[in-house]
């Protein structure tokens, strides 16, 4: 258990909570999270700050926004099967957090595949729900490594469409695009720029500025005061150590 | 068994027998869950090749791609779930040796939509922006003919020749329940094929489908399909819950199997060089059991 001696937040930690943070505000609507730590993350926010939101159970329920009684399981509220998944990307009624293979300064994302798209160097996933999803309604990311690989000057294929893409096809289409954060290991970002274009929000304690500008490989709009990335509260490190993930594998998705 | 008649009983040969060279097929199940894996491998057997596969695509594209029997894939992603990447679909697309419509999820949902409501195309927004318009130039937008002229993806409907599905309980004519989760879209595959064959863990008879599960379970009525097989442990090694859970094991065992042509060689005399009372025996002996009688087909 922990207590009032509990340990300082590791670095995932850190990330988790950063991740709850995206969904701050969101109110009912499905949460989507990508990724160990942004589920996590949306867990998280849903037990403490966020307590309308709909959270998935990884298969077609959703969780209730409390503990079962034994005090670390799940209570089940609902059921979301994928066609009506579809239906609230559609709906507007859902903020994902995903991943990305590549991210481009204006949001691009892709995870697709890399090089030449008829005859890729490397398949990846495929483009998923991304178009979809980025269209429809409010998209973060989730970068578990922030390197000049990952956040690249142009994506090789488009799947999550950004900023310059969405202005590109105008209203009325383009109305309920918003990418809204990139959580990474190393610190938050947003795109609130005049040119939409990737912005520092906050490094993560102990990154320096200049560690997170050399892992990017495009310029970045860096405030005069940057911020540090707020730490877990005790009752959030509690919730994430005791019952959210009690054999602490978020670790293991930073390495 | 009551009920009129001898029903749409198949067996698994019978289905693949159905198919020709050529034929665009849909496949049911999502992923690596509840795919109709028994009905994929008695394509295997088949001398059936050079198909167009509509699938939210696991395993069941990833076997018929190193097989050499695809031409073309539709889908939005290829993936075992516990592994990400399908490695043969993978490997098959850096080789360069399949073709591949790659679209969104929901764009893929939609164009099932359009066949199976006899539609030429539905519109959607999904897809605009992106460059899953850049490579597929056959697609086109259209505009709202109201008064908000919006421009919107015409997704174009995906007819299929044939579809396959498996579903945990069928009776013989043709009603089919799923008792996991999740219906995928099993239903919509089957309405936008011509044909559709559902193989199931289990034929009961008609009036034992509600012991199993609520009204809303009947996923499939016998309108939908043209052919049932019992086909037990059908659906493995994907997961067909309740009734099993993906075999994790034998899966990375087969995901192994694209390491190198010999792997794949190894593989495939192991687990698909003879009928399916073979496979399911090959797989007991991969999992350490001792090797019991094989199931016959439907009572």
């Amino acid at each position: 258990m922990t207590g009032p001696g509990m340990t300082g937040p590791t670095l995932a930690e850190i990330c988790v909570v950063a991740c709850a943070e995206a969904w701050r505000g969101d109110g009912a609507i499905l949460a989507g999270p990508m990724g160990l730590i942004p589920a996590l993350g949306a867990r998280l926010a849903q037990l403490t700050f966020a307590p309308d939101l709909l959270v998935s159970d990884g298969e077609a329920g959703l969780l209730a926004p409390l503990l079962a009684p034994s005090g670390s399981g799940t209570v089940t509220e609902g059921w979301l099967p994928y066609r009506s998944v579809f239906t609230m990307v559609a709906a507007g009624r859902r903020h994902v957090m995903m991943g990305a293979s590549q991210l481009d300064r204006f949001g691009n994302q892709n995870i697709s595949c890399i090089g030449d798209w008829a005859r890729p160097k490397a398949q990846l996933l495929g483009v998923r729900g991304a178009p979809g999803n980025s269209i429809n309604h409010p998209v973060s990311y989730w970068l578990p490594r922030h390197s000049r690989r990952v956040l690249v000057e142009r994506v090789d294929m488009a799947c999550g469409i950004g900023y310059d893409r969405a202005a590109a096809l105008g209203a009325p289409g383009n109305r309920f695009h918003e990418v809204r954060v990139v959580v990474t290991n190393l610190a938050v970002l947003d795109f609130r720029t005049p040119a939409r274009t990737m912005r520092l929000r906050s490094v993560h304690p102990g990154v320096p500025v200049g560690d997170v500008l050399a892992a990017t490989g495009f310029p970045l709009t860096v405030p005069d005061e940057v911020p540090v990335t707020r730490r877990p509260s005790a009752g959030e490190l509690a919730l994430i150590r005791d019952q959210l993930d009690p054999a602490a594998r978020r670790e293991r998705e930073l390495r | 068994m009551t009920g009129t008649g001898t029903g749409i009983a198949m067996s698994l040969a019978d289905v693949a027998g159905q198919l020709e060279s050529g034929m665009t097929i849909g496949i049911g199940g999502w992923g690596s869950r509840r795919k109709p894996m028994a009905l994929v491998r008695a394509i295997l057997r088949s001398g059936v090749g050079d198909l167009t596969v509509v699938s939210y695509a696991g395993p069941d594209v990833g076997l018929l791609v190193a097989e050499g029997r695809v031409r073309r894939v539709v889908s939005g992603f290829s993936s075992l779930d516990s592994i990400a990447l399908e490695p043969h679909f993978r490997q098959a697309r850096q080789n360069g040796t399949i073709e591949f419509t790659e679209l969104d999820e929901g764009m893929l949902h939609w164009g099932l939509l359009a066949a199976a409501h006899r539609l030429p195309f539905l519109p959607i927004r999904a897809g605009l922006g992106s460059d899953v318009m850049r490579v597929n130039s056959q697609l086109r937008t259209v505009r709202s003919p109201y008064a908000d002229g919006e421009e919107l993806a015409a997704m174009p409907a995906l007819r299929l020749d044939v579809a396959l599905i498996h579903l945990n309980r069928a009776d013989r004519r043709g009603n089919g329940q799923y008792l996991g989760p999740d219906p995928y879209f099993d239903d919509l595959f089957c309405l936008a094929a011509e044909r559709a064959f559902m193989s199931c863990e289990e034929v009961v008879p008609t009036e034992r489908l509600l012991a199993a599960g609520p009204p809303q379970s009947l996923l499939i009525n016998r309108a939908m399909v043209h052919g049932v097989v019992e086909a037990p442990g059908g659906a493995h090694f994907t997961s067909c819950v309740p009734d099993y859970p993906r075999d994790e094991e034998f899966q990375a065992e087969y995901a192994a199997s694209a390491a190198t042509p010999q792997a794949w060689q190894d593989f495939r005399a192991r687990y698909l060089s003879g009928d399916e009372d073979s496979y399911r025996q090959a797989v007991r002996q991969f999992r350490g059991r001792p090797a019991a009688p094989a199931r016959t087909g439907p009572p």
